[in-house]
């Protein structure tokens, strides 16, 4: 199980939890769930357009998804975010859907960018992941501040001299980052469950930021090992237990956090302050 | 004069029986869909709506195992998974995103195990893309009297709550001193939701009928604020660009480059966008010229 090509496995699903916990707290911290969701999906569109024009996947699903980050944050201005996002995603799936009907052989294909294959990664692949993920990392660490304070405080951030646009768009790259580092080798499905099942189990347990973002990280990465090892026995796809683990965290979070609170209420405390808690 | 009309409609498309039901089922599912998305979007449910599309691709996997019709694999799921979502019941819109998120990706980690099933087991290696991107000139027409069937409980369940759900919409705690039931009519108008994706995902597939949901309801949100003309805004659209889909896709088999025809989706995609963006120039020159009176409309 850990010999030969797996190994490769191994080390990129780490990368890609790692990643995976921390962007994915800021998710969570944002409320950004529909668009931790869209990007992935659309970008399979560029993976469809790089194999039709013969360029490598990796620069189809950059750009795709770095267009359609920018295209959420230009419609997002003018219009409910939730109904930009969705025209977004749904247009990079239409051209997605275009390409594909252009090329002739690339069902097999579609699976695994959907579903991933993570039992099939070849060693060059691990580079561009590595280089990807510490590059998303940084933007993350660098931002750190103003991020924070913009997704806990919004009015508050404007008034330090935080733009929340320009955060939200620099937030929104970052994901689009992580989201082309992981599509080609975990799956669209993946790292989006990777991404809102760690981070929402860790922030219901506990209030600290980085606390929280070091337990998602943790939470990610025993998902990811855990499923690995369940599929490479019964050969079942790695998704369905990485999906099926997040909602078992989330449910454990979601008990968790109503154990808490009855706990609080009882011992006649005011009650926790729920939306200001992380800021703390 | 004829020769434009033969250069717009290609030869056989008024007589070709994929056609017909492409056009009848597509135009009743763009129609519901329409009406039951301007809800969706007044509610800022876009993401469920999008998720329970998705989701329903797991029924109608789960179908092609079992050898179901796939239209009752992909209701059944997505009502189900509507239920779960309400359940959930998580109030704030950022909480209730999340829950969503996740209950979406449950949904799809079971897809992924019954499409492997599918793909392993029996030699339907198409299933994923038919699932996913649909294919509405492959339509039975024996499916046409369960397609009018679940479009008429989406709609009617829309039509009886017409009142309490706009008021809902518009203000949940104008709707609670009015006496609605809030919470039920909200898991009503979920399933109405997830009722009208299942079929636009059994015709244009699981994951564009998103584009039904979402794209003709927010396009008309940017005509008119009154919710009647509203609702005939976003269902006019929507047919519109479903049958002007269907139609340039059957024309585009004599395009280049492959001369096997474009897909649907794509057409009916770009259409919608092209109308929003229309109609988004549109609010905006409504909006300047009306600058000098006072608004008085608040209901979007």
């Amino acid at each position: 199980m850990f010999s030969g090509f797996m190994t490769n496995t191994w080390i990129v699903a780490t990368i890609v939890a790692v990643v995976a916990g921390v962007v994915g707290f800021f998710v969570v911290l944002r409320g950004s769930a529909f668009v931790a969701d869209a990007l992935p999906t659309g970008a399979f569109a560029g993976a469809a357009g790089a194999s039709l024009i013969g360029v490598n996947t990796l620069v189809g699903l950059g750009v795709f998804s770095l267009l359609g980050a920018l295209g959420i944050g230009w419609l997002g201005r003018r219009a409910r975010h939730d109904v930009a996002v969705a025209l977004a995603l749904v247009v990079m799936l239409g051209l997605g859907a275009l390409f594909l009907s252009f090329s002739v052989e690339y069902a097999p294909e579609i699976y695994s960018l959907l579903f991933g294959e993570v039992l099939g990664i070849s060693v060059n692949e691990i580079a561009p992941v590595a280089v990807l993920g510490v590059v998303c990392i940084v933007a993350i660490v660098v931002m750190y501040r103003p991020l924070m304070l913009s997704s806990v405080m919004p009015e508050l951030g404007e008034a330090r001299g935080v733009r929340a646009y320009r955060i939200e768009i620099c937030f929104l790259v970052v994901l689009a980052l992580a989201t082309s580092m992981a599509l080609p080798v975990v799956g669209a499905l993946l790292i989006f469950s990777l991404m809102i099942g760690p981070p929402a189990a860790a922030r219901a347990v506990t209030d600290r930021p980085l606390v929280a973002m070091g337990l998602s990280v943790v939470i990610a990465l025993a998902t990811v090992w855990i499923a690995i090892a369940v599929s490479y026995h019964t050969n079942w796809p790695v998704g369905f237990f990485v999906g099926a683990i997040a909602a078992v965290c989330y449910a454990a979070g979601r008990a968790a956090a109503a154990l808490r609170r009855t706990r609080v209420i009882r011992s006649a405390a005011p009650p926790a302050l729920a939306p200001v808690q992380a800021s703390q | 004069m004829g020769h434009l009309l033969r250069a717009i409609f290609e030869p056989g498309f008024f007589t070709s029986a994929p056609v017909h039901v492409a056009l009848l089922a597509g135009g009743v599912v763009a129609l519901v869909s329409g009406i039951v998305g301007t809800f969706t979007v007044m509610r800022g449910q876009s993401y469920a709506g999008h998720a329970l599309g998705d989701i329903s691709a797991t029924g109608g996997s789960a179908s092609f195992l079992i050898g179901i019709s796939p239209l009752w694999g992909f209701a059944g799921v997505s009502v189900v998974a509507a239920g779960i979502m309400d359940m959930i019941g998580v109030r704030r819109p950022r909480g209730r995103d999340l829950a969503t998120g996740i209950v979406r990706g449950a949904g799809l980690g079971l897809a992924a195990l019954f499409l492997y099933w599918d793909t392993t087991r029996t030699s339907t290696t198409g299933a994923p893309v038919t699932i996913l991107f649909g294919s509405i000139f492959t339509i039975g027409s024996s499916m046409i009297p369960a397609i009018a069937v679940f479009s008429l409980v989406a709609v009617g369940i829309v039509a009886v709550l017409y009142r309490p759900l706009l008021l809902s919409s518009v203000s949940t705690d104008l709707a609670v001193v009015r006496g609605v039931r809030v919470r039920t009519a909200g898991a009503l108008c979920l399933a109405a939701i997830a009722l009208a994706v299942s079929l636009s995902a059994i015709t244009i597939g699981a994951i564009l009928s998103t584009a039904l949901l979402v794209g003709p309801a927010a396009t008309a949100l940017r005509l008119t604020s009154r919710p009647g003309l509203m609702l005939t805004w976003s269902a006019v659209i929507g047919v519109a660009a479903t049958w002007l889909g269907v139609l340039l896709a059957y024309d585009s088999y004599y395009w280049p480059p492959t001369g096997r025809g474009w897909p649907v989706s794509f057409f009916v995609v770009a259409l919608i966008l092209i109308f929003y963006l229309l109609a988004q120039v549109a609010g905006r020159n409504a909006r300047e010229s009306q600058n000098e009176e006072p608004a008085c409309s608040q209901a979007s």
